[in-house]
Order: C-alpha cells, then sequence, then structure tokens
C-alpha cells in the first residue's frame, strides 16, 4: 500500500505543502494572520502562549514550535516574533532548520511595527510559496503515515460504532510498518487496566497509568467531581453517563496493536507502531500536540458532529451517528451508522477507513480543509500563567 | 426486525437505545447474533442507556462488560440509566476536597 507525498529531505513524507507562518507568542498572532491572509499556499500557526509562563511551559512552547515547524506537511517556515516574549526564537529557527528547510524569522518590534511586517512577511512568503509550489507527489510507502487518532464530541454511539472501526484503520496502519498516536489520556481514566494489557512491556504500561494518575490528579486538585468538565455537557446530552463510559469507548480507536512507546506532549516518536502522547481531550491541544509530533494525517470521529479541523495536517471525520450524518455532512467525511444498524462489520468499515486515509494523504481534501474549518490550534500548558 | 437497543456484553446491566424509545413498549434488543425482549419504563432517547434488569442501590453499572460507575438509587428494569441515577468513581476530587476556602 502506498501514497502520494511530498519527500521531505531529512526523509519524512508529507501530505501537505504548505508555507507555515509560525507565531512565537501569543502577541505576534495578528502578524501572523495578516500575512497568512495575503498570500496563499500558506497557513497561519497562532496560539496564546510564549510569554509570562513558568520555564516549564516555556520550554514547551519552544519544543512544539519545534515540532509543528518540523512536521513534513510544511515545505518551509517563517517564524513571526514579536522580539520581546520568552520563547527561544533563534533555538526553535535553528532546530527546525536542522531538518533542511528554508526558515526565516521576522520580528514586529525591529522591522517597525505590524503594517510594515505584515507587508515584509507577505514579500517573504510569496517568494517561499513559489518554491514550494515545484515541488511534487511521489509515491510513498503506507509505513510513511503517522496517524493522529482523535474523538471528539462525543457520543453513545463513538464506542459501538466509529471508535471500533477506527481501531481496526489503525491497526491497517501499523500492520503496514507505519505510526499511531493516540493522545486525550482523560479519556484513558476508567479504561486504563485494558490499555496497559496492550503495553509492548511493563515499563510502557507504568507510564502509561502514570500519566492517567497525573491528569487524574490535575482534575481532582480543584475539588470538585469533574462530571460536566469531561464527560461533557455535550457528552451528557449524548448518552454518556460518566468519565469510565466514555474513555472505554475512546479507547477503541487504538485497535489491538501492542503499545511500543509513550511521550510527552508534542513530542516525536522515536519508533514506528501504536504509541501513546501525553495530552487532554480538547480539540485545540490534542490536534496541536498530535501536529507538533508529526502526524502527516489524523482521523477524528464524533458522535455529535465536531467541525475542527487543523491548519496544515488533514483531519478526518467520521461519525456513526445516522442523525448526526443527516445533518452535517458538510463537516464529515465518513458515515459509519452501519455499525449501529448492524447491517456492516468492523472490518468492512475500518478497510473503508483505512483507505479514506490514504487518499486523503494522497491530497483529497477533507470537509473541513474544504469549509475553511481549520483553526482548532493551541498548545497545552501545565503551570499557570503569570 | 431491526433491534431498538445493543447490549454489548452478555453480563452488562445496561443497554443503549438505537432510537428514541416511548415508555410502554417492548424494546428488541441485541446481544450478538441474539435478541432480548425488555419493557422500557420511561421515554428513553436515541444514545440513552436503560436498565436491563432491576439495579440496587449502589450495584456497579455495567457496559463493554466493565465497571462504568455505580447506582445511586434503585434502577428499575427498563428506566432511563443516567446521571440522575449514576454516579462516577473516578476523577472525584469532591471526596478528597480539604477545606481550602480562603
Amino acid at each position: 500500500m502506498s501514497f502520494m507525498g511530498y519527500r521531505r529531505e531529512e526523509g519524512r513524507a508529507g501530505t501537505r505543502n504548505y508555507v507555515g507562518l509560525l507565531s512565537t507568542v501569543v502577541c505576534a498572532n495578528e502578524v501572523a494572520e495578516g500575512i497568512a491572509a495575503r498570500v496563499s499556499g500558506t497557513v497561519p500557526f497562532l496560539h496564546h502562549q510564549g510569554c509570562c509562563q513558568t520555564p516549564v511551559d516555556i520550554a514547551r512552547v519552544n519544543s512544539v514550535l519545534t515540532g509543528l515547524g518540523c512536521n513534513p506537511n510544511l515545505a518551509s517556515v517563517i517564524l513571526v516574533s514579536l522580539g520581546c516574549e520568552s520563547t527561544d526564537v533563534a533555538g526553535v529557527a535553528k532546530a527546525i532548520a536542522a531538518t533542511g528547510k528554508d526558515v526565516k524569522t521576522i520580528v514586529i518590534q525591529e522591522i517597525g511595527g505590524a503594517g510594515r511586517s505584515v507587508a515584509e512577511g507577505a514579500l517573504l512568503a510569496q517568494e517561499m510559496v513559489r518554491q514550494a509550489s515545484v515541488q511534487q507527489r511521489t509515491q510513498c510507502p503506507a509505513s510513511d503515515i503517522v496517524l493522529g487518532l482523535k474523538c471528539g464530541s462525543s457520543d453513545t454511539t463513538q464506542g459501538i460504532a466509529a471508535n471500533p472501526a477506527l481501531g481496526v484503520a489503525s491497526d491497517l496502519v501499523v500492520r503496514c510498518g507505519g505510526t499511531s498516536v493516540l493522545g486525550e489520556v482523560t479519556e484513558f481514566i476508567g479504561a486504563e487496566h485494558l490499555l496497559v494489557r496492550h503495553a509492548r512491556n511493563k515499563e510502557i504500561g507504568d507510564k502509561i497509568l502514570a500519566l492517567v494518575k497525573r491528569i487524574e490528579d490535575r482534575a481532582k486538585s480543584v475539588g470538585c467531581d469533574m462530571r460536566g468538565g469531561q464527560p461533557t455537557g455535550g457528552n451528557i446530552k449524548g448518552g454518556l453517563t460518566t468519565i469510565e463510559e466514555k474513555s472505554l469507548g475512546a479507547i477503541a480507536k487504538a485497535g489491538t496493536a501492542p503499545i511500543e512507546a509513550v511521550y510527552e506532549y508534542g513530542q516525536r516518536p522515536a519508533v514506528r507502531g501504536l504509541v501513546v502522547m501525553d495530552s487532554p481531550g480538547r480539540e485545540p491541544e490534542i490536534l496541536t500536540g498530535l501536529a507538533a509530533a508529526g502526524c502527516n494525517v489524523i482521523a477524528f470521529t464524533t458522535g455529535r458532529g465536531a467541525p475542527q479541523g487543523f491548519p496544515f495536517v488533514p483531519v478526518i471525520k467520521i461519525t456513526g451517528n445516522a442523525v448526526t450524518w443527516g445533518k452535517l455532512q458538510d463537516h464529515i467525511d465518513l458515515d459509519v451508522s452501519e455499525l449501529m444498524k448492524g447491517t456492516s462489520s468492523y472490518p468492512v468499515e475500518g478497510q473503508r477507513i483505512y483507505k479514506e486515509i490514504l487518499e486523503v494523504a494522497s491530497g483529497r481534501m477533507t470537509k473541513a480543509e474544504i469549509c475553511g474549518y481549520t483553526r482548532a490550534m493551541d498548545i497545552y500548558m501545565v503551570g499557570p500563567v503569570i | 426486525m431491526p433491534a431498538d437497543a445493543i447490549l454489548i456484553k452478555e453480563e452488562d446491566n445496561v443497554a443503549t437505545a438505537l432510537h428514541d424509545l416511548e415508555a410502554g413498549r417492548e424494546a428488541a434488543v441485541r446481544l450478538g447474533q441474539g435478541e432480548r425482549k425488555v419493557p422500557i419504563a420511561e421515554p428513553i432517547p436515541f444514545g440513552h442507556k436503560f436498565a436491563v434488569r432491576k439495579i440496587a442501590k449502589g450495584e456497579n453499572i455495567l457496559k463493554y462488560g466493565e465497571v462504568i460507575g455505580r447506582a445511586t438509587r434503585d434502577i428499575e428494569a427498563g428506566a432511563h440509566a443516567h446521571v440522575q441515577n449514576i454516579e462516577s468513581l473516578r476523577g472525584r476530587g469532591d471526596w478528597e476536597k480539604e477545606d481550602t476556602a480562603l
């Protein structure tokens, strides 16, 4: 099995070919957005971090921006900096350039304001898009797929239909030598004993348990029953009663492959196969984490109808809810609701999803890309804003 | 006949409705290739759960053959099984709350 992708200098394969405009601090977002609005072929990455944070989180901003810049779906990168942020802009630029990519930095305080920065950045971006546009798609083996797994706006159809079907597709990616990344650790709570059985060894199992304890302790530290936050109000309306129920349905999307490694948020897997990455369940943070980890395509199951996509990683939406499919076809790519009726099987629907993953990797646009709903992005922080 | 609800594992004590179910009807509950009948005691919205047998207060709620929570009161067979009569056993910061009032 193969797909048509963009082979990058350091070996990875992209499924898209954008010039990325990475804002290095919340205060530079408007300029990155301004450039993106003027130059086709560019995408902005915007967020709320990069200043007045503890060193732990500043280090995370640096590593996540580096991971995003190295993502093979970006042909080249412009870092859009204000000039006084805590982010190590030069360090990020150097780390991205090490992959062989063209990296430029513009600094608003040095250029002299937003207007001049947008103008200068736009001229720079135009030239970089011209360079990027000559790259051709070439045949890449399915083992170059790095699949991000996500479920959101969940209801009870997910655990019964869409997630087990995605699990079959994830297993197919792994069997072809690819990588599949499972995040959303909040949605392991109550199901971690099942995931641990999939761990390659005890050390990996213990790491999974430690991640779950860390995120559950953080939720408990505010002194409330977390229900209403997880599962969300919408999950509850969709019939999900407890986090245990949500988690047992959520982990089905990881299939049956052994878990080979456990990573911190946004960290690039050093191994192939199924891996776990720390992250919360909310869309902007998990999608960003998966993109920073190097995912070149994301599969996202949704029962109630989550519209979110990401700026430069295609996000395939899959639902097992026939009512949602009827209402939200401009946001959802695949309907697997026959699984609810018992008129299809997991292997059949899993194959359909796998085929869709390879087609989207080859350039087929997702519904989220077509309708321009691709701005779910932010960096997951662990400490306070100070 | 298409099923009205799905029971995932034999040992589960709650089933998931495949469409809105009105009170007083008998629901055909699919379990694998088999089927069983459960009289519906109150309206069950699509995607929501109902008890397939009487569940006593304090009993574990089972779905996927796993514990998804605990009954906070008795749940009659065919009754809506959801947040009003099931609590989670995880993420319960309220159980560990210390007096941190300023």
